[in-house]
């Protein structure tokens, strides 16, 4: 099973575009964004606070509050089904079903007044048609596959230390074998060792089970650690999209330039990291082109108009005005095939 | 929890005591002379001074209380009253049903109305159906519920003669008293498990049930609700102790002989034992439906649950005993 649907596309999100719309304002949250993702691949959004990517991963599973959220254009396909197209209850045996989540903050994730493992058996009890003791029975081994011990089944979450609701919170989101894991930055929440625990707990079961992921992050070791692709996000916008060998090797987006200036280097001596000048634009009121403009170096006045995504002969795209000459001979040749 | 319902139980002997004290020294107090009332009009200087004698208040005031106290918590005798001459205690307790059977189905309505329509304005937020509760509500915290009782009186007795307009001989005479005195609770409540599921309804474990392909349906009364729970749970105990010693101006409208009804004509008689006797039960039903609420709570939240077990001999969580007793006294 998994050879053959090693290549074979899961989701493909193309032009989504969500504002949260109130009387006051506008806020344009997810400009354009499209990116592929086939069975078993992973990818990471990276990207700052606001920068649009969890309004992406809830968009994709359809829990966005609407008022105020709103698709204002764009398709998620996900295995051929459209998500925007099928009705309520389709779509809600693909969530948790098919495509299921991590949330950050395992703190508040969990309902407080509920057993922990009446919790994971509920999703279970609703997707495989499982009585409630069959879907205990499966809720007790997802436990013990995120190392709790089952005689903890029946305590409630304020029983339990934040590193351990996370990975009840990934028992629940695992509970049903998903096609696809939407971690939302799992591991903000957690202190750095915690951290790493959860981390290759949410590695090893996504690579056993030959899962897919969309790895949300603004940690470019996470991302290093466990995707094959990544996608900087920058005000609503993807700028970068690749291979992970790619972008870290080739960073191009001055943006994303920036972020690993912003690293500190184990190799060489630095006194002060290097910070990228200036602030993310007011999603309010972006700016028509280039949305890193006010910050670029490299800004020019072709950058006042919108940026096309250019693609790169190896595949790695960027929206960069800096790069249209090198996209050129691509642009030319996918025209020619077309 | 044993443990902590048997140190609340105990926690009540001062309260209890503290409510008595007070309102004997309240009613001492007061202005009026209770003998003179008793006498009528015309009195010789002897008579008066026999009475006083025989209704024990010309001891002076700790002796007076000393009494009161010894009578009422250690034989349970609230006295004979004044001037109708019964015995206080039985008097009560013929009423105290009538007042709580008020009091208990105005509760009821209250659950069975208030948080379905808060629900339904909840999830259909700043739509019709929620701008129709909220009006429903609102009205009903507004409108007196006195006012409206003597509409219904209008309507259902006077009119249309389906009712009886006053008294309890029949079961269905509750009817009109319950729902005119229920109105205003229905009204808050219902804006109070609006404003709680709409805040519930916006918790990430309700996001976390959304994405796990939970049915809407469940989400609402499965997740959301239990949590929403704890402060209408507060809401109707403390309308529920309210009501058992507020439904004056409801048991005075449909002429219900009730404990409201009978401690407001012995205040204005100066009957005392009828007034120290009746507060002290309100008092005692009072810290009953506390208790019983924040028992209830450790059912609703295992978090309190560990809380209360947990409390040992460390202070006590809520609700300290000054609030009672005023809220007590109130009635």
């Amino acid at each position: 099973m998994e050879t053959k649907k090693e290549n074979k596309l899961l989701l493909s999100v193309r032009d989504l575009t969500v504002n949260y719309e109130t009387k006051d304002e506008t806020v344009h949250a997810v400009n354009g964004v499209s990116f592929d993702l086939n069975y078993g691949e992973s990818i990471g959004l990276v990207g700052e606070t606001g920068a649009g990517k969890t309004t992406i991963a809830r968009s994709i599973l359809r829990i966005l509050p609407t008022p105020p959220a709103k698709l204002v254009r764009g398709e998620v396909t996900f295995d051929g089904h459209n998500l925007y197209q099928i009705s309520e209850e389709e779509m809600r045996q693909i969530r948790g079903g098919r495509i299921s989540m991590v949330f950050q903050d395992p703190m508040t994730a969990l309902n407080p007044v509920k057993r922990v493992g009446w919790q994971i058996a509920e999703g279970i009890r609703y997707h495989e048609g499982l009585d409630q003791k069959q879907a205990d029975e499966k809720a007790v081994e997802m436990l013990k596959l995120v190392g709790i011990s089952p005689d903890r089944f029946r305590e409630y979450p304020h029983q339990f230390s934040g590193g351990m609701k996370q990975r009840v919170v990934l028992a629940i989101a695992l509970a049903c074998n998903p096609d696809l894991l939407i971690a939302d930055e799992p591991t903000s929440a957690l202190d750095v060792t915690i951290q790493a625990q959860v981390l290759e707990m949410i590695e090893d079961l996504q690579r056993h089970r030959n899962t897919a992921m969309i790895m949300i992050t603004h940690d470019f070791g996470v991302v290093a650690k466990s995707c094959n692709k990544v996608a900087v996000v920058y005000a609503g916008e993807i700028i970068e999209y690749g291979a992970i060998e790619q972008v870290f090797e080739r960073p191009m987006h001055p943006y994303t330039v920036g972020l690993f200036g912003a690293i500190p280097n184990l190799t060489t001596d630095v006194d002060r990291l290097t910070p990228i000048p200036g602030a993310p634009p007011d999603p309010t009121d972006l700016p028509g082109g280039c949305k890193f403009l006010p910050r670029c170096p490299h800004a020019t006045e072709q950058c006042k108009r919108p940026v096309p995504a250019y693609t790169m002969a190896d595949g790695h795209q960027c929206r960069c005005n800096l790069y249209a000459d090198e996209a050129k001979p691509v642009a030319a040749a996918q025209a020619a095939e077309t | 929890m044993t443990r902590y319902v048997v140190k609340r139980l105990l926690m009540m002997i001062p309260v209890l005591l503290c409510v008595a004290i007070v309102i004997f020294t309240i009613m001492y107090f007061a202005p009026g002379d209770p003998v003179a009332l008793v006498l009528g009009d015309h009195y010789t200087e002897e008579q008066y001074i026999q009475t006083a004698a025989e209704l024990g208040l010309d001891k002076p005031f700790f002796v007076q209380l000393g009494i009161f106290l010894r009578d009422t918590f250690l034989r349970l005798d609230f006295g004979t009253s004044y001037v109708l001459k019964t015995d206080v205690a039985t008097e009560l307790m013929a009423r105290l049903p009538r007042t709580v059977i008020i009091a208990t189905v105005c509760c009821l309505l209250q659950i069975v109305i208030a948080i379905p329509l808060g629900i339904a304005a909840a999830t259909h937020q700043n739509g019709a159906v929620d701008k129709l509760c909220v009006g429903l509500a609102m009205f009903g915290i507004s409108v007196p519920g006195f006012w409206i009782g003597m509409l219904m009186i209008l309507l259902f007795s006077l009119k249309l003669g389906w009712l009886p307009s006053s008294g309890v001989q029949h079961w269905y005479s509750y009817i009109m008293p319950c729902v005119a005195n229920s109105l205003m609770g229905v009204g808050g409540m219902t804006r109070m498990t609006r404003s709680q599921m709409l805040e519930v309804i916006r918790s990430d474990y309700v996001v976390t049930a959304r994405a796990k392909g939970v049915p809407e349906r469940s989400i609402l009364y499965s997740h959301a609700l239990p949590n929403a729970l704890i402060p209408i749970v507060t809401y109707i105990g403390t309308h529920f102790g309210r009501s058992l010693g507020g439904t004056v101006v409801i048991e005075t409208v449909f002429g219900i002989p009730g404990i409201g009804y009978y401690i407001m004509s012995a205040v204005n008689n100066r009957d005392y034992p009828i007034v120290r006797g009746g507060v002290t039960l309100l008092a005692l039903l009072f810290c009953l439906v506390v208790l019983a609420v924040d028992i209830l709570y450790a059912y609703i939240d295992p978090r309190i649950k560990a809380q209360y077990e947990n409390s040992g001999r460390k202070k006590k969580p809520r609700t300290p005993p000054k609030a009672k007793k005023e809220a007590a006294a109130n009635g």
